[in-house]
């Protein structure tokens, strides 16, 4: 079955912030969940109490992630934090040799 | 359809432990887990390895393999031996979950089907009116220009006698222009059951642009006397030809910016950047050794002058 009309996205943007409300409603998971993922320094949100909390956009693929590490690597958060953390600065370095190597096959 | 060796798939003999297996799934599910993996095919790599543990992890439906005999090899033409009904064993349900979607059709022939999960591109089965997420492969320059494109998902859906089955849906999403990597944009009421739809962008490596954030760089060779006596050379860049100056005295490796010819982009669209790269002409004549020689004899050039001191 195809429908023939274009649906039009709305594109998440690095600027647009997430309630912790709209954020349990994308992500499907309870407040508590991210309460504690925030608590283990996975999450990093602006603003100082539950209430107040504006989480940045990656913030939703991140609990993707851990949902599934901790799923399928039965790693509890504290793991799934280290294990994103060293990914994270895995990418940055990687990304980093990709350029100098780049810049050293123009020599 | 195919048959599956699953303890190949998990590197364990006929005869391991539970305890061997369970530690031979955990070693390969860190190996190839999608969200750690730096292995190519990670996520297929990783969905066998799930599809081999979901059998052998559980002593009944390891019987029931074990069961169709030992001489069977991996990829071998495999059909259901007579007297057994095809999904005869009552295994649906208590799927470890999630992405357990997908399975081959070997595993649902032996387990039953109608756990076929969600999301041809990457997606999971999600519960009752929950988003959705799935993986779009677009290039350069679509997520430079912006571009439509029709997606297919898989969702399970529960017919009226209870049995969930697969219905496929092809959706014509516009792309916007701009897109970054992993970027998502949301299509509201789009995902499975009623949740919302997100899709995140995985833009293709390009030939000879590379991107980084919304920069792109191009490697642009140059002949010795366009670098040391500055040129105009034609480059590409996402928005068609331009042409580009090379400054006089310019070396191999130096990077000239084209501000705003990156991807587009609030607030600032991003730059193109240009990486020198100086080629020498082979000296294959003998009017071009003749050059040479008369550089040599004129320039008293010493390329490693304080490179080592």
């Amino acid at each position: 079955m195809t429908e023939n009309f274009i649906i039009e996205g709305s594109l998440i943007d690095r600027d647009t912030l997430y309630t912790l409300h709209e954020l349990c409603r994308s992500s499907g998971v309870h407040a508590e969940v991210i309460v504690e993922m925030v608590e283990v320094g996975l999450l990093e949100p602006q603003g100082r109490d539950p209430a107040e909390w504006r989480f940045p956009s990656y913030a939703l693929a991140r609990i993707q992630s851990t949902l599934r590490l901790r799923r399928d690597l039965e790693v509890n958060l504290e793991g799934a934090a280290l294990a994103l953390e060293l990914m994270d600065e895995v990418r940055r370095l990687r990304a980093r040799v990709a350029m100098l190597e780049r810049q050293l096959e123009a020599l | 359809m195919e048959y599956k060796d699953y303890y190949k798939r998990l590197g364990v003999s006929r005869d391991a432990s539970q305890d061997e297996i369970k530690r031979a799934y955990r070693k390969l599910a860190r190996k190839y887990h999608p969200d750690v993996s730096k292995e190519e095919n990670a996520e297929a790599q990783f969905k066998e390895v799930q599809e081999a543990y979901e059998v052998l992890k559980d002593p009944e439906r390891r019987e029931a393999y074990d069961q169709l005999g030992q001489n069977w090899r991996e990829g071998q033409q495999f059909r259901q031996p007579p007297g057994r009904d095809q999904g005869g064993f009552d295994f649906r349900g208590g799927f470890t979950g999630g992405d357990a979607g997908a399975f081959s059709d070997f595993f649902e022939s032996l387990f039953g089907g109608g756990f076929r999960a969600a999301g041809g591109a990457g997606g999971s089965r999600q519960p009752r009116g929950q988003d959705q997420f799935a993986r779009i492969d677009i290039s350069l320059e679509d997520a430079y220009s912006g571009a439509t494109r029709q997606i297919t998902l898989e969702n399970p859906e529960v017919d009226a006698q209870g049995q969930v089955q697969v219905k496929r849906r092809s959706l014509n999403v516009r792309i916007p222009a701009g897109m970054k990597q992993g970027q998502q944009i949301r299509l509201a009421g789009q995902g499975a059951m009623g949740g919302d739809l997100y899709l995140e962008a995985n833009i293709q490596p390009h030939r000879w642009f590379h991107l980084d954030g919304r920069d792109v760089s191009l490697t642009v060779p140059i002949a010795p006397w366009e670098a040391a006596l500055g040129a105009k050379v034609a480059v590409p860049t996402l928005d068609g030809e331009v042409s580009a100056t090379i400054p006089a005295g310019a070396q191999s490796g130096q990077r000239l910016r084209l501000k705003g010819r990156g991807l587009p982009g609030k607030p600032a669209a991003g730059d193109q950047y240009l990486i020198l790269k100086i080629v020498t002409p082979a000296a294959d004549t003998d009017a071009a050794k003749q050059l040479y020689r008369q550089m040599a004899e004129t320039l008293a050039f010493d390329p490693r002058a304080g490179a080592w001191s």
